[in-house]
């Protein structure tokens, strides 16, 4: 029996056999060989078996994630009857008597580098397509075993070296009963991916891949950050007793789902939650989420080869309006750029991504994109109560021109007989220093400010969220975060605006004891996390997280501060 | 042998799916089926072969076939070019 710990990423236990999604060994030798025909042979074999686990996968695909998504599979599959791939490779075997490993990769990497040699992104992206395809007869002509995600059909724990948005598009929610993964941290993709599908999950564990092997009995506890592989019968035996409890535990919580959020001395503040897709918001409402306080658009943008239509996204925007019932839904704009990167804009490569063209700062430059974008906006806002919020504003100056912009697409909507909602809130997302530093008075202009703290600590502290070496300066209870995140809640009230926030910290138990005493209005969070901060803030009073916050403001580490809260809150 | 020609009018020009439909049909024949586009010929069986012709919107294509079922595998290429609104 082996332990590995990691980062507790979303809550729960899983108990299940594990499944490695990790690439295969697929290397082999050049070699000659005596009977050509059979060499053939055994190269037709493995293209049939290719076919058939292909066609396979492609059904599977239409059921589970649609014709669209399948067409892939469809290409593939004409991959492998491509005569102009297939007859090359056959006359290689025969006239050059080499194995059928060596003649299939060297016609197809002519092939992969004919495409990638394109000017066009898209057909580029063809090139992985025929990588994708060889590297599936390879494995059947070398006897490895692929990874087909789509093709799990019994309970699993996925371990991966990280886990990236298509990799998680094709897992089956059905089976796929936990995660953990080598690399990533609470904000990484892979952690507000599972938080988001309600499976638990342990990232950042290091070396999960080497110490699991697949058909490992594995215990993933999201709710301490540990792995156990191969346990012993007592050790499952006590995690069914902590994943029962859990289970309690999550059925109290679920009696707050149509209760208000309310301190114990009576205040109230607005739980709201993150969405990325409208998919999400069957989990909002499931979790008793008092309107949206996110909505990434970003997803809508994201796994595709061009720009969404503003058709498109209307009717992405007008779902989720109206799914939400007249409860608030606040839009971020497009914020791409830093991590996120979209391959069919042909951005060129930045030294310092999180520092340089992404965001506003694209928006206001490729007008096209954010004017398109905001007409989608604009037409959905009368089916329900948007507000637009613009992300990575650094002066007042950037969000004048955005909110001129906005203004100018409403006039030609009108001009062309459309509706448009009468009064639209519009707000800015507090995440460079210098907004929370002048938030007096861009709160004369905006409606309301959302905090994002991910990005607002990485700022502040100067430390690259993605590199784990500086990870210990992400630090969301010090001090100098704490009174930025005041400067801009007290701005916000002095003009009779609201505040919220929508980073990782607003779900964070250690922060909402202070975050309430701060007199944040808002709190956005994974839509999981709802119920628990519900259950915790009507446990505490409001005038006593008053006290605690003017008393960690003024402290000087944030281990001070942790130990200050966990005194006040303890009960 | 029979040939005809085209102009490409949808907007994404041939990739994808596009592509893929008109190579499952040409498929089906037994006749030998090319593709002209800029004075560059593919086999119209080929996907890689289509796909390398980057054919946009407004291109002028030409398609040949050349065999028993020649005649048959034009007009269908042709039904499938027009029901999609490839190309006209």
């Amino acid at each position: 029996m082996t332990f590995l710990s990691g980062i507790a990423a979303s809550n729960g236990i899983a108990i299940a056999k594990a499944y490695r999604l990790v690439e295969p060994d697929l290397s082999f030798e050049q070699k000659t060989i005596d009977d050509a025909a059979a060499e053939v042979e055994r190269f037709r074999q493995a293209m049939n078996k290719s076919k058939a686990e292909l066609e396979v996968i492609r059904d599977r695909a239409k059921v589970d994630l649609g014709e669209d998504k399948a067409a892939i599979f469809e290409a593939h599959l004409l991959v492998l009857s491509d005569p102009e791939l297939n007859t090359p490779i056959e006359d290689k075997i025969t006239s050059e008597n080499v194995n059928a490993e060596s003649a299939l990769k060297e016609t197809a990497d002519m092939f992969v580098m004919m495409f990638e040699q394109m000017d066009n992104e898209y057909m580029k992206e063809r090139a992985a397509d025929i990588r994708d395809v060889t590297k599936r007869v390879l494995s059947h002509l070398l006897g490895v075993q692929i990874v087909n995600p789509s093709m799990i059909a019994e309970e699993v724990i996925i371990v991966a070296e990280d886990l990236t948005p298509s990799d998680t598009a094709q897992l089956n929610r059905q089976f796929v009963k936990g995660f953990t993964t080598n690399i990533g941290g609470r904000t990484s993709h892979s952690a507000i991916m599972a938080r988001s599908l309600e499976i638990p999950a342990v990232v950042g564990t290091k070396t999960a891949t080497e110490a699991i092997n697949n058909g490992d009995f594995v215990i993933v506890d999201g709710l301490k950050g540990e792995v156990h592989i191969n346990p012993t019968p007592e050790l499952v035996e006590q995690y069914r007793k902590i994943h029962d409890e859990y289970e309690v535990q999550k059925a109290e919580w679920a009696k707050l789902v149509n209760e208000p959020t309310v301190s114990a001395d009576g205040q109230h503040v607005e739980l709201v939650a993150n969405i990325g897709t409208p998919n999400d918001l069957k989990g909002v409402i499931a979790n008793g989420g008092e309107g949206v306080g996110l909505y990434r658009t970003e997803f809508l943008y994201m796994g595709r080869d061009q720009l969404p239509t503003e058709e498109e996204q209307f009717v992405a925007y007008k779902a989720v309006l109206e799914g939400m019932t007249g409860k608030p839904v606040v839009v971020r704009t497009l914020d791409i750029g830093g991590d996120k990167e979209l391959p069919y804009l042909e951005l060129p490569k930045e030294m310092n991504p999180f520092l340089g063209f992404r965001a506003i700062r694209l928006c206001l430059e490729e007008q096209g994109i954010f004017r398109t974008q905001l007409r989608a906006l604009l037409r959905a806002s009368i089916y329900g109560n948007l507000k637009i919020m613009f992300p990575m504003i650094a002066t007042l100056d950037e969000f004048r021109a955005a909110k001129a912009i906005l203004e100018e697409e409403k006039q030609k909507l009108l001009a062309e007989g459309q509706k448009v909602a009468e009064k639209i809130e519009l707000g800015i997302m507090v995440e460079i220093p210098s907004t929370a530093i002048l938030a007096d008075q861009f709160a004369k202009e905006v409606d309301f400010f959302s905090i994002g703290t991910n990005d607002l600590i990485q700022y502040t502290m100067a430390a690259d969220r993605m590199n784990q070496r500086v990870s210990y300066l992400y630090q969301p209870y010090s001090p100098s975060i704490l009174r930025l995140v005041k400067m801009v809640i007290d701005a916000s009230h002095v003009e009779g605006k609201w505040t919220g926030m929508c980073g990782e910290m607003a779900g964070d138990e250690t922060a909402i004891p202070i975050l309430l005493g701060l007199g944040l209005d808002e709190f956005s969070m994974s839509a999981t996390s709802i119920l628990k901060a519900r259950s915790l803030i009507r446990n505490l009073k409001k005038s006593d997280m008053e006290k605690l916050a003017i008393e960690v403001l003024n402290m000087q580490t944030t281990a001070q501060v942790i130990e200050a809260v966990n005194l006040a809150t303890k009960l | 042998m029979a040939e005809k020609q085209f102009k490409v009018i949808a907007e994404t020009g041939i990739h994808a799916r596009p592509a893929t439909l008109l190579v499952q049909t040409a498929s089906k024949f037994d006749s030998e089926i090319n593709l002209e586009f800029k004075g560059k010929k593919v086999n119209l069986k080929s996907i890689m072969g289509v796909m390398s012709l980057g054919i946009g919107q407004g291109a002028d294509i030409k398609i040949t076939a050349e065999g028993s079922d020649a005649d048959h595998a034009l007009n269908s290429l042709e039904e499938t070019l027009k029901k999609e609104g490839l190309a006209e």
